[in-house]
């Protein structure tokens, strides 16, 4: 994959469809006796056996949700919920079979490795099939691993946080998401231990009518610092597809996590997923969300500031084209004094695309002293497309410095004249001023994902003019 | 050989459904440096915005021609690309793109070759001295935050780096103090050469007065009424537009 030239860009690379060969794919639909066969067939302890039924239980008691995107073209009896790869885990690429490898080879996984991260994990279908880490961090008590190796290996750091952060009874499809989970990342970072070097996970969803859930656990214990990565896309197929993920962050005292996330699932793809930090004293998460797939994406990170002095920063942008649906934003809870919250969303639709800007501002009664600004900017780049903003702003104290600003506006003709007249033409001029719209996020990723968010925005618009 | 670089012919253009230019001609040869004046209104910068075909204007009838080709209908990032270069009266901002990217990027456009970027910031460098910018307003946005002042300049420097044929300045001077009216002068005087041409469009004389200027023409109600040389703008700096107006 190239990922230095912005010109040159394959699109195929993210379509890339390998025959649906599995080791073991569950029959469609959501029983009691189905989750026991996933549990059977990951042969994990009997505590979390029982969590996947309970929860299975409140996912059959609650309701979909009665705002936001319409899910009713969602047939949980139409999707396979564990779909487990022809392949064990495995420590190095070539013991991976050709095929998956081959897909995360042209995805430039292997080749961001050996760059610029200290770890990677690779989950095809419900499975990691590859992970790594340097040997220099594992020196240091650094745990990276795929989820249930974690559940296996080190139930005493798992058990104690595993769906605390993001309660089962939150919604619908985090109770979904409670029963059939598979796959995903867990992280843990010591005391003091600062890891300079970005880690990644990339998912990739390959079987068509299936769902990828897969659990992402990072606990960055006090006074340690951790960058995360985590990319996912999926071949497009006729047929809904659904992710339903879950991220919970640990952010102990004093301690530091940035986590940024590329996401560009195909367009048959209801990407319904949870994220959620808590966040300890004097520490600090960053957000970092680029999300261009998806038909339909229903995804609100939230911080919650626990700790005095807790900070929190989220910049996202969303990309809609013809038949996306992206209802996104961000949440945040000041639960401490002196807290802070900076919050910048950005959102381009064309083609008839919708963008909705979503989110949720708590400061509670105890949190005083406390910033937040909010800034949230929406383009649209024809008639066609939609963009909306709705934000909630819950503010239980006078002790607080607020401040919020949204913008909505179309690429001026003026300003493509403008462009034009220096001899770009219009694509290229409408391209430079999106790239330049979603520079702010752009240039908090590292680099090569800049390059690849570039590659996207390039790629999005070249259907989208003319 | 044929020395002449534009040459607008009968030139009628609406804009917003109202006539503006009506029947307008003009010649312009290299080496030359030509005056458009006129009263607020009279269709100066419609002059400008029609020979870079804006699509908000509507040209009715008559034709431009560029180094013997027809221009008239050409996309206006081809006929910057032939080598007409406009700044702009209130260029746009620009968030997110960097002077030097953009003016990286435009090169690249206009010349179709790739611009080593270590070289071409020392260019940059060396022009920005010349018009007094701040070297730190390369890795500024462009056009965002910039006064008034400095997006003028920094026209200018995309004129320098850019390097048309014929440049056209839209009121580049309005708005500007002495020293930098000298300066938008000094950034002429170095574009200029024997090959390529100017044609400014001002409503005042000001920044006649560091220039060697060619022709002077005076537009009003949509037509050149009369071509002179320097003095004719000396009186219309005395005597107003008035009786152009009457005749």
């Amino acid at each position: 994959m190239k990922k230095t030239n912005v010109e040159e860009i394959n699109r195929n690379i993210y379509d890339i469809k390998n025959e649906d060969k599995y080791e073991f794919k569950i029959r469609k639909g959501l029983t009691p006796d189905i989750i026991a066969e996933i549990s059977n067939q990951k042969q994990e302890a009997e505590w979390m056996r029982e969590f996947r039924l309970k929860a299975l239980e409140v996912y059959n008691s609650l309701e979909l949700p009665t705002w936001g995107p319409d899910l009713s073209e969602l047939n949980m009896d139409e999707i396979a919920t564990y779909v487990k790869p022809k392949s064990k885990l495995n420590s190095s690429w070539d013991d991976v079979p050709d095929d998956i490898k081959n897909t995360f080879e042209s995805l430039g996984i292997p080749e961001a490795e050996r760059k610029s991260l200290a770890g990677v994990g690779a989950q095809y279908d419900s499975e990691v099939v590859y992970h790594s880490i340097k040997e220099e961090l594992v020196k240091q008590g650094v745990i990276y691993t795929d989820m249930e190796t974690a559940v296996r290996d080190y139930p005493e750091l798992v058990k104690p946080y595993f769906m605390k952060c993001v309660s089962v009874r939150d919604h619908k499809f985090v109770a979904l998401h409670g029963a059939v989970w598979s796959g995903g990342s867990f992280v843990y970072v010591p005391k003091g231990v600062k890891v300079d070097i970005p880690l990644q996970s990339y998912f990739r969803l390959n079987s068509p009518e299936a769902g990828q859930f897969e659990h992402t656990l990072i606990i960055v214990d006090e006074g340690a610092s951790l960058q995360f990565v985590e990319g996912c896309s999926a071949p497009k197929y006729n047929k809904v597809n659904l992710h339903a993920g879950c991220v919970e962050l640990y952010v102990k005292d004093n301690a530091y996590l940035r986590y940024s996330t590329i996401e560009n699932w195909s367009k048959n793809m209801l990407n319904l997923n949870t994220k959620r930090a808590i966040v300890g004293k004097n520490a600090q998460v960053d957000w970092v969300s680029g999300s261009f797939g998806s038909k339909i994406s229903m995804l609100y990170p939230m911080s919650i500031l626990n700790g005095e002095g807790a900070k929190t920063e989220f910049t996202g942008i969303s990309f809609a084209g013809k038949g996306q649906n992206l209802d996104n934003g961000f949440k945040v809870v000041h639960n401490a004094p002196n807290t802070s919250s900076v919050i910048d969303g950005k959102s381009i639709s064309k083609n008839g695309g919708t963008c909705t800007y979503r989110s949720l501002v708590r400061i509670s009664e105890n949190a005083k002293n406390s910033k937040c600004s909010v800034s949230c900017e929406s383009l649209m780049l024809d008639s066609l497309s939609k963009s909306d903003t709705i934000p909630v702003n819950d503010i239980r104290t006078d002790d607080v410095e607020f401040s919020h600003e949204a913008k909505i506006g179309k690429i001026s003709d003026k300003t493509i004249f403008y462009l034009m007249s220096r001899g770009l033409s219009e694509e290229d001029a409408k391209a430079m001023i999106v790239r330049g719209f979603a520079y702010p996020i752009s240039k908090e990723l590292p680099i090569e994902y800049a390059v690849e968010m570039n590659n996207l925005i390039n790629l999005e618009l070249e259907g989208a003019i003319g | 050989m044929n020395n002449t670089l534009l040459d607008i012919r009968d030139l009628y253009v609406n804009a917003e459904g109202q006539e503006i230019l009506k029947g307008l001609n003009l010649k312009i040869n290299k080496g030359e440096v030509h005056i458009v004046m006129g009263p607020n209104g009279a269709g100066k910068s419609t002059l400008a915005h029609s020979i870079l075909n804006n699509p908000t204007y509507e040209k009715e009838n008559g034709e431009i021609i560029f180094e013997e080709e027809d221009i008239t209908d050409s996309k206006t990032d081809e006929i910057a690309r032939k080598g007409i270069f406009m700044s702009f009266q209130l260029p746009e901002e620009i968030p997110g793109v960097s002077v030097t990217n953009f003016l990286k990027y435009a090169r690249n456009k206009m010349t179709g070759k790739p611009v080593r970027l270590m070289p071409f910031k020392e260019e940059i460098r060396g022009y920005m001295e010349q018009l007094d910018i701040n070297p730190s307003n390369m890795e500024r946005n462009l056009n965002v935050g910039f006064s008034g002042g400095e997006k003028k300049k920094n026209e200018i420097l995309q004129m320098l780096v850019l390097n048309p044929k014929l440049a056209i300045l839209d009121e580049t001077d309005s708005g500007l103090d002495v020293d930098a009216i000298r300066t938008v002068s000094k950034g002429i005087q170095m574009y200029k050469n024997d090959e390529n041409a100017v044609l400014i469009i001002t409503h005042n004389a000001k920044i006649l007065e560091n220039l060697k200027v060619d022709y002077v023409h005076i537009l009003v109600d949509g037509k050149i009424v009369k071509t002179g040389t320097e003095e004719l703008a000396g009186q219309i700096e005395k005597e107003g537009y008035g009786k152009y107006k009457l005749e």
